[in-house]
């Protein structure tokens, strides 16, 4: 089986951001493998461990820097990477279409995953419109996964630690949640295996996607600012209670 | 011209959730015609309570209970409330059931959507919603014959506008409503009455590193009892296995937007904040007084949250 990997090059975490020119980042900072989809390959990779005559291929449309995610993805267990280089940035509509197009181009996925969404834009959806555009079934924020017999079971998360099961016939569309597994940290072996493996390169242009008449564009970023102004609350224990109490009723109205 | 605008009701065991008046409070706009689309009850049961704020037509549409728990099934029907309507713009809550739902309509559809939004201008079609986990607010230009928006729950205030609503009844067509591989095995029930939902509580104590143990959680969960409260946990607390992932809140967890955010033991990092900023009062206690949350909050107490919960438990008792 064919597996494909959607994987996104995005900011880290834990980086500070600066915009420029009202509305884009400034891209001076360190970017990796979207955390979900860590997750992702993570499960592809357990998926390839009881069907051996698989293969993973990891997709990013980014930049061309977006190759050292690839390379992580590969460091993960990742058999080979394509990347849709542009240097623009694209929205969801645009971003689904250039990934469907290069995994069609490339081979016969058996089974897509994607990550339940990316940290930077945040936008949930990337998976169901891959879906739509391949005509297959989707389900996102899956933390159970069992392939068997043409099919998919799946448990997708809901709140309060409830799931969802639902049965998706093969291939399908995988968003990864948390849950899913443990990301299997790559070893120093595993990152200079990676090195070795292939990426092909092919241009965004070259792909011939048609420009839709809807479309999210991002007009401006603001920092969200902080406007807290942090008062203390001293005494000892029973007085400061007494204050809390008297806040959540009086100022916060909530009791 | 007048623009029909739809909006997605979410219900809990045949009761309207409380975050969809301010969902509808957002969508009001002007020269716009308010479509809720009722999916899980009989109309005239909520009518009154929509009525309350605005609605004019409620979209009545007969499922069995199979259809009603499949996403897919659920995302046609809208598709179906859509066009039989000339509906220009959705809104739905961005609750669990509304990620599984809300991209499903957008991508069968080919139309924009933006998910965790605040605010939505649809005069200039102009959403706000954060991004670079919760570090920047993006203001989105989004065009297409439908809109989708996915409103973050708690996030508008809502405001009532008295209106009276007619009920429709949408015949629809079963072969538009198949869902092509995909099944429902099993949903589960969430249990309301026991388990306050995370992201729509109006009040979240949460406990993180600070909290040393899982035990301590049962003190933080008591508190949260007596308060009405949800417990939250930091990812310290998840990773150690004293609480389940789903009480995460983070740029990994839930996004919540409480009226008051209590962090007990909680250093307040980057990636923990990504999920609470938007909190009306944050609270914080924590031993010290360098800790980040401490200079990001509207009040601290510098102390040991393991004296200060029990203290509070004893005096909400004795309210
Ligand atoms: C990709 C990525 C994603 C992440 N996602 C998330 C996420 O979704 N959510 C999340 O929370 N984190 C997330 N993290 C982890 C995050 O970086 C922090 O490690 C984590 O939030 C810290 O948790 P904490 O505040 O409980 O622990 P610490 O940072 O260790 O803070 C514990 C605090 O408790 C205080 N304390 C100790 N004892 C007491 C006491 N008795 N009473 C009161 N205070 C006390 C200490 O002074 C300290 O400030 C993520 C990290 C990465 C890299
Ligand atoms: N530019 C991209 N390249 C590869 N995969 C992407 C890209 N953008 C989004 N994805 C995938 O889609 C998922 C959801 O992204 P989003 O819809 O932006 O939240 C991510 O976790 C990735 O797996």
């Amino acid at each position: 089986m064919q597996i494909y990997i959607c994987v996104k090059h995005v900011p880290d975490s834990a980086a500070n951001i600066t915009i420029v020119e009202k509305n884009r980042i400034d891209e001076n900072l360190t970017f990796l493998l979207n955390p979900y989809d860590e997750h992702a390959v993570t499960e592809a990779v357990r998926i390839k461990d009881n069907l051996p005559d698989s293969e993973i291929v990891a997709v990013c449309l980014g930049k061309d820097d977006a190759e050292k995610t690839l390379r992580s993805a590969m460091a993960m267990g990742a058999d080979r990477g394509l990347l849709i280089a542009s240097d623009k940035n694209h929205d969801s509509i645009e971003t689904a279409q250039a990934l469907k197009a290069a995994i069609e181009q490339d081979g016969n996925p058996g089974l897509i995953f994607t990550g339940k969404e990316s940290i930077d834009a945040e936008g949930m959806q990337t998976m169901f419109r891959i879906g739509a555009l391949l005509d297959l079934p989707v389900a996102t924020n899956v933390v159970n996964l069992d392939i068997e017999a043409g099919r998919a079971v799946v448990d997708c998360a809901l709140s309060g630690g409830t799931a969802n099961t639902y049965e998706l016939s093969l291939p399908c569309v995988i968003g990864a949640g948390r849950g899913l597994n443990t990301p299997r940290y790559p070893t120093f072996p595993d990152v200079v295996k990676s090195k070795k493996k292939p990426v092909k390169k092919i241009a965004f242009y070259d792909l011939k996607i048609e420009p839709s008449k809807a479309g999210m564009k991002i007009v401006e970023l603001e920092p969200l600012l902080q406007k807290r102004e942090p008062k203390e609350i001293k005494g000892d224990a029973g007085e400061v209670a007494k204050k809390i109490l008297r806040i959540l009723k009086d100022e916060a109205r909530v009791i | 011209m007048m623009k029909n605008i739809g909006i997605i009701i979410e219900l809990d065991n045949g009761k309207i959730k409380e975050t969809n008046f301010g969902m509808i409070t957002l969508a009001r706009a002007k020269d716009t015609e308010l479509f809720a689309v009722v999916m899980d009850a009989d109309a005239a049961s909520v009518k009154e309570d929509l009525e309350l704020f605005g609605i004019t037509k409620i979209v009545e549409v007969c499922l069995s209970k199979d259809q009603q728990a499949n996403p897919v099934v659920r995302a046609k029907v809208i598709i179906n409330v859509i066009k039989a309507y000339n509906i220009c713009a959705v809104f739905g809550l961005s609750t669990a059931t509304g990620k599984d739902l809300l991209p499903r309509i957008a991508a069968f559809l080919e139309a924009s959507l933006v998910m965790d939004c605040y605010a939505v201008d649809l005069e200039q079609n102009l959403v706000k919603t954060s991004q670079y986990s919760g570090k920047t607010i993006a203001t989105i230009k989004v065009t297409g014959d439908v809109l989708v928006f996915g409103v973050r729950p708690n996030a508008v205030e809502p405001v009532k506008a008295q209106a009276s609503a007619r009920i429709v009844k949408l015949k629809l067509d079963e072969s538009n409503l198949v869902a092509k591989g995909f099944r429902v095995i099993k949903t589960s029930e969430v249990d309301e009455s026991t388990n306050i939902n995370l992201v729509e509580a109006d009040v979240i104590i949460a406990g993180g590193r600070g909290m040393k143990n899982g035990d301590n959680f049962t003190i933080l969960s008591k508190c949260a009892e007596k308060l009405n409260a949800a417990v939250g946990a930091s990812r310290v607390a998840v990773d150690a296995g004293w609480v389940p992932y789903s009480m995460q809140v983070g740029q990994t967890g839930e996004k919540v937007s409480p009226m008051v955010y209590i962090a007990c033991g909680i250093s307040g990092s980057v990636q923990h904040f990504a999920g609470m900023k938007t909190s009306g009062m944050v609270i914080a206690i924590n031993t010290d007084g360098n800790a980040s949350i401490m200079s990001n909050c509207d009040y601290y107490v510098k102390a040991d949250a393991l004296e200060i919960i029990p203290e509070l438990i004893k005096h909400l008792e004795n309210d």
